[in-house]
């Protein structure tokens, strides 16, 4: 858990995320943040008891006589696992469902070269969102760009500071449309973030623009 | 559920399975799939109620919230064919008693949060139902406030609280 979060998930992402509604890229942002803040996993165990009282109030349909038997013999030819869950070794960077996505900790990361010594990673999945990981050095300003639909941006490592606020470890923007930014890392320490776009951003510059379809961002 | 938990009671599962079963079944019906592949997808989320059970706590979920999770991340894996990413877990250690009073608490509180919805006028709870069962647009989304949280809300914080306080101790 990280104390001091001050940006939050909106209610509809935790909604979405309860309804499971949501791109797995944009579960990956919602579940990262959960994973370091309280509060949001609290909101987030509150709307899956809707779900839950749905789930109990909803009319039925009869299952095959056979399906309990079935169940069963599942149960008994499976192979014995232990029933409680191996603990694993927190990281200092990367939670739990981002360690799953990167295949282990920062070291397991497959940086590629984003320009003026940005890097980035894109996360492997499916639909119509992307996840990636930037790193952006101390004091450097990313491109200034505006989006053609959402982007959320989860602080994992040192800070940055753009229009909207400051935002450091656990803290997520989440940026619609309409916003323009220019997030520039803090001097103290190289930033890494998570961040998931539903569109491809947009850059202002010329030269950004041009080398877009290249970096895939 | 405590009972499976603890005792592997086949007995007391099968009373679980019979009260369940048929909704699961339904929630995934509505929610697009075939009568077919529903069965066969009931069968594997009443398996996982089985073997996931050493991690029921009943001080963070009602035994039909528990069930709804496993459901819901099922029907995304075979109806997206998405993975579904899991927030980090925290951990009861192996000696650390769930408190009773915490999980009796959010027994309650699921129950009014329950009443709570039964009594929504029409239009709203079916909002609220579409919304699970996965199909509701965009515009009825924005349209949907005011769901009735806040307690459990600070239910469920408080068990976390208790929880991370039961950790730090260690």
């Amino acid at each position: 858990m990280t104390p001091n979060i001050k940006h939050h998930l909106t209610e509809e992402l935790l909604l979405g995320y309860s309804t499971g509604s949501l791109p797995e890229a944009v579960n990956i942002a919602v579940a990262t943040h959960i994973s370091m803040c309280d509060e949001c996993r609290a909101a987030a165990e509150a709307y899956d008891s809707v779900g839950g009282a749905v789930l109990d109030q909803a009319e039925t349909v009869s299952v095959s006589e056979s399906c309990f038997a079935s169940v069963m013999e599942s149960i008994r030819t499976a192979p014995a696992t232990d029933r409680r869950l191996a603990r694993r070794p927190a990281d200092p960077v990367l939670p739990a469902p981002l360690r799953d996505y990167v295949g282990g900790s920062l070291d397991k990361v497959n940086w590629r070269p984003a320009g003026m010594g940005v890097r980035q990673a894109i996360l492997p999945t499916s639909g119509e969102a992307t996840a990636r990981l930037l790193y952006i050095p101390a004091g450097t300003a990313v491109p200034d760009h505006s989006h053609g639909g959402m982007e959320l941006t989860l602080v994992l490592q040192g800070a940055f500071r753009d229009e909207d606020g400051h935002f450091g470890r656990g803290d997520i923007e989440v940026a619609d449309s309409e916003v323009e930014h220019t997030p520039i890392a803090d001097i103290g320490e190289d930033c890494i973030c998570l961040a998931v776009t539903d569109a491809p951003l947009r850059f202002k510059g010329l030269l950004p623009r041009l080398a877009q379809p290249f970096l895939r961002i | 559920m405590i009972r499976i938990r603890d005792e592997q009671d086949e007995q007391a599962f099968a009373e679980v399975f019979q009260y369940f079963a048929p909704r699961v079944k339904a929630f995934l019906m509505r929610s697009g799939t075939d009568a077919a592949l529903a069965e066969e997808c009931v069968q594997e989320v009443m398996t996982t109620v089985w073997q996931k059970s050493a991690m029921f706590d009943p001080a963070r979920a009602s035994v039909a919230t528990w069930i709804f999770t496993i459901a819901r991340n099922r029907k995304i894996d075979i109806l997206r064919r998405q993975k579904r990413p899991e927030p980090e877990d925290i951990y009861w250690g192996p000696e650390e008693e769930p408190d009773q009073a915490e999980s009796i608490g959010l027994q309650q509180e699921s129950e009014k949060l329950g009443a709570a919805i039964a009594e929504l006028p029409d239009k709203q709870r079916e909002l609220i139902e579409k919304a699970y069962f996965g199909d509701l647009t965009h515009r009825e989304i924005a349209d949907m406030t005011g769901l009735p949280l806040g307690t459990i809300k600070s239910r469920i914080r408080l068990a976390l609280d208790r929880l991370r306080h039961a950790m730090d101790r260690k």
